[in-house]
């Protein structure tokens, strides 16, 4: 037994190149390392100069104080039982200036003052005391405490975005408007919370009064109707080309089609759209549903293709034992492979979605880069999408339309995150059995 | 062969081609009621092909196609009235690989009787379910965790769940191909056990490469050879005095 297997062995120090090999491996795995951190790196430094830009712009600028709603101001002359339009057309801001000049007691004859209190709030209150006052005339004469947004540049000026060492002339703040932001802001009357107008304004010439509100319901409209068409169509089509069609020449040529559709850039999407859709079907310009149609073309030859290899990747022992116990093909697919291929369905179609949510280029040919002050009703009202109103803030000089832009990009970026995980988890939830 | 029985299934010379090239050329194959008939022959010979056109599988294989008469019960399989639905009800298979779907072992086995109404009440369901798995002779083992994924168990376990999946739609013909090929010696000896067992109520066509198993379990035996059969005759005989020399060579490990 010693004797033949000492005859047997082989001498320990051949050489068959271990450490070539183990070497070789090492370099690798520091490739692949040195890769991640890149990564790791250049995403942070992305993440961080968008969150250190946009985070102040969930925060705005709000002054709260008490309003004498005059009727010498609102209506001199008592006609509003008569003719409504007075209300319509008063002069709200002088109320609110009056306010506030009272409160940081500024003499009624101080004319560059009373300009520079003027530049202290937004010049939306007259849309907010109009519809204030238009809703309840009862309101006239008595005294409101009413809280107005601060105009944008002292907005700026609180977030300390305004370089005070700068000579007065040179910047948009004054030093008595400084000074008067310390003033109110000691007694508490001038304050910063959170920034619900970025969710709920539409689009606005004065940053403080523009918001996503229309960019999102677009958004929604448009993810609604790409996730109503293209999972369908898109899971429909891959299960007849994955299953039924016989493999020849056409069903080559459309699936060599299909490949090449996933390839194409979007904005010969928008293109597409804007000649069948906008001119050849004559659906309005700007509206949701066009945009969701072309967003759901641009989808879905993705979702056909992951849908099929999502099938491919089914065993084929599963479907023998369906068919051999005498499931009819239909039975096998809705009951064996679609819900073994429902995880990958499910991430190819949300993250087909994400990337239809953050596209712009199509939406811009089909004239989505619109100004959108009021809410889309129905998605064939003139909407506007978050990416394409990122792109249009993006545009602005000022500065707080520049902090709006970084706010905008952090909450498309958290819809992504969120169906980004959402697809993750109904991945794990589809794949327990 | 014994003229008191009765002939279930017949094969009249099948052919089969894959994308034009033969695989078998021409068998003609008796398979008789309540008996098992074991098919050998080395790798590639075509057994899995022939067993596959008992129960039309090959249907789903692209670019197959079958020539040739099949009969069950007189009745020709490929016949364009016959529904392939309803023949593999009555021709059930088990594969080479355990394929247990990955749903509750109870699930596995409720399958076929739910998809072909065989239970009118849960109860019904539930009776079809135990008396299957006891046939198969996996209910000790199981009956704890019925609900339970039928892909945990051990692949002897998963196979004898396939054998009791496919015997709870009450098929009269069963196709096992090489239902052991995957399993240790005891699973494997269970199998034997079980397809012994099953003999009384069904008539089993098995693909075996393991000689010994082909000696215990059949009563009659199948060699192929080259997508053609060589003989086909009672075990003992086969095993015995085999008529031809490629048997001979075969069962005595020559080649294959
Ligand atoms: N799906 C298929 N497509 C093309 N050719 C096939 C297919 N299945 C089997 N064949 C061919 O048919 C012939 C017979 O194959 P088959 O699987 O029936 O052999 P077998 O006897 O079962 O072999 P084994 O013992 O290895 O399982 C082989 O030459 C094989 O290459
Ligand atoms: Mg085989």
């Amino acid at each position: 037994m010693s004797l033949l297997s000492e005859s047997h062995m082989k001498p320990l120090t051949r050489n068959i190149g271990l450490k070539r090999r183990y070497r070789a491996e090492k370099r690798f795995r520091a490739y692949g390392l040195i890769a991640i951190c890149t990564g790791i790196f250049f995403l942070g430094a992305l993440l961080w100069s968008i969150f250190s830009h946009g985070y102040s712009a969930f925060w705005q600028t709000s002054i709260t104080l008490p309003v004498r709603l005059d009727a010498a101001v609102i209506d001199p002359q008592n006609r509003r039982d008569k003719n409504p339009q007075v209300l319509i057309t008063a002069n709200y801001p002088i109320l609110i200036r009056n306010a506030l000049s009272e409160k940081l007691s500024i003499a009624p004859d101080d004319h560059v003052g009373l300009r520079q209190v003027n530049r202290m709030f937004s010049s939306g209150v007259r849309v907010q005391l109009r519809k204030m006052v238009f809703d309840n005339p009862q309101l006239i004469g008595t005294t409101q405490t009413v809280t107005v947004l601060a105009a944008a540049d002292i907005d700026s000026a609180v977030k300390g975005q305004i370089n005070l060492a700068v000579p007065e002339t040179k910047r948009k703040v004054s030093d008595r408007q400084v000074e008067w932001i310390h003033e109110l802001a000691a007694d508490g009357s001038l304050y910063k919370a959170f920034n619900t107008g970025l969710f709920t304004f539409a689009a606005s010439s004065r940053p403080e009064t523009s918001g996503l509100g229309a960019a999102l319901i677009g958004s929604i409209y448009m993810i609604l109707i790409v996730l109503a068409l293209s999972l369908p169509i898109g899971v429909a089509a891959a299960i007849y080309l994955e299953e039924y069609a016989r493999k020849n020449r056409f069903t080559d040529l459309i699936e060599i089609n299909i490949n090449n559709l996933a390839a194409v850039p979007s904005i010969v999407f928008g293109l597409l759209g804007l000649a069948i859709f906008i001119n050849f079907f004559g659906l309005p310009r700007s509206a949701s549903l066009v945009g969701g149609l072309v967003l759901a073309l641009m989808t879905l030859p993705t979702i056909i293709i992951t849908t099929r290899s999502a099938l491919r990747a089914v065993p084929s022992s599963i479907r023998s034992a369906a068919l051999g116990l005498g499931a009819s093909k239909i039975q096998m697919l809705f009951q064996h492979v679609l819900p073994l291929a429902a995880p990958g369905i499910l991430t190819g179609t949300i993250i087909s979605l994400a990337r239809a949510l953050g596209e712009t280029a199509p939406l811009l040919l089909i004239g989505m880069v619109a100004f959108v002050a009021n809410y889309p009703r129905t998605p064939m009202d003139p909407a506007t999408a978050l990416p394409v109103q990122i792109y249009m803030w993006a545009s602005e000089a000022e500065r707080a339309f520049v902090e709006r832009t970084s706010g905008a990009i952090i909450v498309l970026l958290m819809f992504l995150a969120v169906m980004n995980i959402a697809a993750v988890l109904l991945r794990r939830r589809f794949e327990q059995p | 062969m014994d003229s008191k029985l009765k002939i279930k299934m017949r094969g009249l010379d099948v052919k089969v081609f894959y994308g034009g090239k033969g695989a078998l050329h021409g068998i003609t194959l008796d398979i008789l009621e309540n008996k098992v008939i074991a098919l050998i022959g080395p790798s590639g010979c075509g057994k899995s092909t022939f067993l596959r056109c008992l129960n039309r599988m090959n249907d789903t294989i692209e670019g197959a196609l079958v020539t040739g008469r099949i009969l069950l019960d007189e009745e020709d399989i490929y016949d364009p009235s016959v529904d392939v639905v309803e023949l593999r009800a009555r021709v059930g298979m088990v594969f080479q690989k355990p394929n247990p779907f990955p749903k509750s072992i109870y699930e596995n086995v409720a399958y076929g009787p739910r998809i072909h109404g065989l239970a009118k009440s849960r109860t019904e369901l539930d009776e079809i379910v135990e008396q299957s798995l006891i046939k198969a002779g996996l209910f000790n083992e199981v009956k704890d965790r019925l609900h339970d994924v039928g892909t945990s168990l051990s692949g002897g376990q998963q196979q004898r769940l396939c054998i009791a999946r496919a015997i709870a739609v009450s098929p009269e013909v069963i196709l096992m191909d090489e239902p052991c090929s995957a399993l240790d010696p005891i699973a494997t000896a269970k199998i034997e056990e079980l397809i012994d067992d099953l003999r009384r109520n069904y008539t089993i066509a098995i693909v075996t490469h393991s000689m010994q198993q082909a000696a215990r379990v059949s009563q009659f035996t199948a060699m192929f050879h080259l997508g053609n059969l060589v003989e086909v005759g009672a075990t003992d005989t086969i095993f015995t005095s085999p008529q031809e020399q490629r048997t001979q060579d075969y069962i005595t490990g020559r080649f294959g």
